[in-house]
């Protein structure tokens, strides 16, 4: 457990030290900043410009660190070879993995609360007594948890692909499998309209084993002054925690056997 | 003597080839010990398997075949792991961390306290004369810098074994010499040093015993005294006033004859010949300025068709 914690801090001092992520989180703050104008020019429809836009910037860069620190993350230290002297020493190679997973995990969780913060900022700047703000307020913090959830998801998806294969090509099935995966909810209706029998089964097929990222989705839900139900985000945590696991120990698995040449 | 390294009959094979990979083997029925206290020299040129030995003990690799132990343990075991070092081979290290942030990344790994980790760098950043680069980014550190920060986190742990692929490479001839004085050191202290090179000369001047590798197979394996004995000692005369049409009469017993600026330099198979290329040199009134036993570079012991009598013997 202390070996986990100790790569984990090594991996969120070098996300902190690294210019990419500063660049993107510079985007994401200058993005969210932007929404306090687009607010101004939407004739009282702040209340739901806001929150989307937010809750929407902070998905996308979040995804995008997630993604390319994710993949990154394990490849690298095999192609500079700084995984070399790591492993010679007493570190078992499923608790690199995991410290490596936690430390992401931990810089993205940063870059929420920075991100969320600055969207109940500006939230607060352009709602300020009008009817119901202070709700939607409130629903902000739930929604971005969920999205954090799902960051976590994307960096296990992440992980596993680069556990065996390129940079560049673990970026590209991630982000496929991001994209399927948010339309993951159309896809029994759309085995159902299909008339070819292997196009419908591999539509069904794919939507019981690719992670189902629409569960994660309750933003336009919050925009509109709801409150995530509490069993919701309850379920939807245990998805993720479920899904993530399985994640973390197939790439433990793949990782375990790989030869360092 | 206690043996603290037992290489047993290890195999590796790597598979090679995209579409109908065929195995091809880097490292054949390698068996070796090693024993507590003594710097123990791997030798070979490259692709000979130095290098995927040393990765198998650090379990980076999984060998074909065959087993190894450190320490009585398995090569696996995470206990044992906290007693040993290693230094990789044209090490690179997290370049945006500072040497001693470094150093204190791996004494956290060892579960080392904040006063020990602390006590420890110190002395390892004097050590490797890194004193002065100890809050400096290892993206800022030469090639010799990175080598010695290397040597340093593997002896975070005060190991009682410490592995060095290469160790030598990259340094410059004061750098190589501090190298050899900290490896030195280590044995004083009473630690095991088993150190891969292809350089013969660090070997000459550290080793105890050697064991070398050629194209993966154990090509010699004992004590360098003993291995040197079993190569050919060319030697080297060289002498003045020869005239040209004596050259002949040298080349018909000489193995190699080179004419310079300042004479012959007359190469022969070994030091039987001597007598008969005096002999000449008299007859022809020339001079002899110097005989020199040249040493058969390590290249030139490993292309030798036939292994020394040495060859897959323990010399203990």
């Amino acid at each position: 457990m202390n070996t986990i914690l100790v790569i984990a801090q090594n991996t969120f001092r070098e996300s902190v030290r690294d210019k990419v992520l500063y660049n993107l989180l510079f985007f994401a703050v200058l993005l969210v900043a932007s929404s306090l104008i687009i607010g101004e020019l939407s004739l009282n429809q702040e209340k739901l410009i806001i929150p989307r836009m937010g809750l929407s910037v902070m998905l996308f860069f979040g995804g995008l660190i997630a993604i390319f620190i994710g993949t990154g993350l394990v490849y690298k230290e095999i192609d500079k070879r700084t995984i070399y002297a790591m492993l010679a020493k007493p570190i078992g190679r499923g608790e690199f993995i995991l410290g490596k997973f936690f430390g992401l995990g931990l810089t993205l969780l940063v870059n929420c609360l920075v991100m969320l913060s600055g969207i109940l900022l500006s939230y607060a700047i352009l709602s300020y007594n009008t009817d119901g703000s202070v709700a939607i307020a409130w629903a902000l913090i739930p929604a971005g948890y969920l999205i954090f959830l799902q960051l976590l998801l994307i960096v296990a998806i992440g992980l596993l692909f680069s556990s065996f294969s390129s940079p560049a090509l673990s970026i590209t099935l991630s982000i496929i499998i991001y994209i399927i995966g948010s339309l993951s909810k159309d896809l029994p209706v759309f085995a159902q309209t299909i008339p070819f029998i292997i196009t419908k089964y591999l539509a069904l097929f794919l939507y019981y084993i690719l992670p189902n990222f629409s569960n994660f989705n309750y933003i336009t839900y919050v925009a509109q002054g709801n409150m995530i139900p509490l069993n919701d985000i309850l379920t939807v945590t245990l998805y993720a925690v479920i899904y993530t696991t399985l994640l973390l120990v197939a790439t433990i698995a793949i990782f375990q056997k790989r030869n360092f040449k | 003597m206690k043996t603290v390294i037992e290489i047993d009959n290890l195999c590796k094979d790597y598979m090679v080839g995209f579409w109908r990979p065929k195995p091809q083997r880097a490292l054949n029925n390698l068996s070796l010990q090693v024993n507590e206290g003594e710097i123990f020299g791997f030798l070979g040129g490259n692709g000979a398997g130095k290098t995927t030995t040393l990765k198998i003990l650090m379990t980076l690799m999984f060998p074909t075949s065959g087993s190894a132990k450190i320490l009585g343990k398995s090569i696996d075991d995470l206990e044992m792991r906290k007693q040993i070092g290693y230094l990789p081979e044209a090490p690179y290290f997290y370049d945006y961390l500072t040497a001693k942030e470094f150093l204190d990344y791996c004494g956290k790994i060892f579960g080392l306290s904040n006063d020990a980790r602390n006590r420890r760098i110190n002395e390892l950043l004097k050590l490797v004369d890194l004193d002065f680069a100890a809050d400096r980014q290892l993206r800022k550190f030469s090639k010799g810098m990175l080598q010695r920060i290397g040597i340093a986190q593997a002896l975070v742990n005060d190991p009682k074994i410490v592995f060095m692929d290469e160790p030598m490479s990259g340094l410059d001839p004061i750098g190589r010499r501090e190298v050899r004085e900290i490896i030195r050191s280590l044995r004083e202290q009473g630690k095991t040093i088993f150190f891969s090179t292809h350089i013969l000369s660090d070997v000459e001047v550290l080793c105890d015993r050697v064991a070398i590798l050629r194209k993966g197979d154990l090509a010699g394996y004992g004590k360098l005294s003993e291995l040197e004995g079993s190569r050919d000692a060319t030697m080297e005369i060289s002498v003045q006033g020869i005239s040209n049409e004596n050259l002949p009469h040298f080349c018909a017993k000489a193995q190699k004859v080179v004419q310079t600026a300042s004479g012959l330099q007359i190469q022969i198979p070994d030091q039987s010949h001597i007598d008969e290329i005096l002999l000449l040199v008299r007859k022809y009134d020339g001079k002899i300025i110097s005989i020199n036993p040249v040493k058969t570079a390590l290249e030139d012991f490993f292309v030798k068709e036939k292994t020394s009598s040495l060859t897959k013997q323990a010399l203990v």
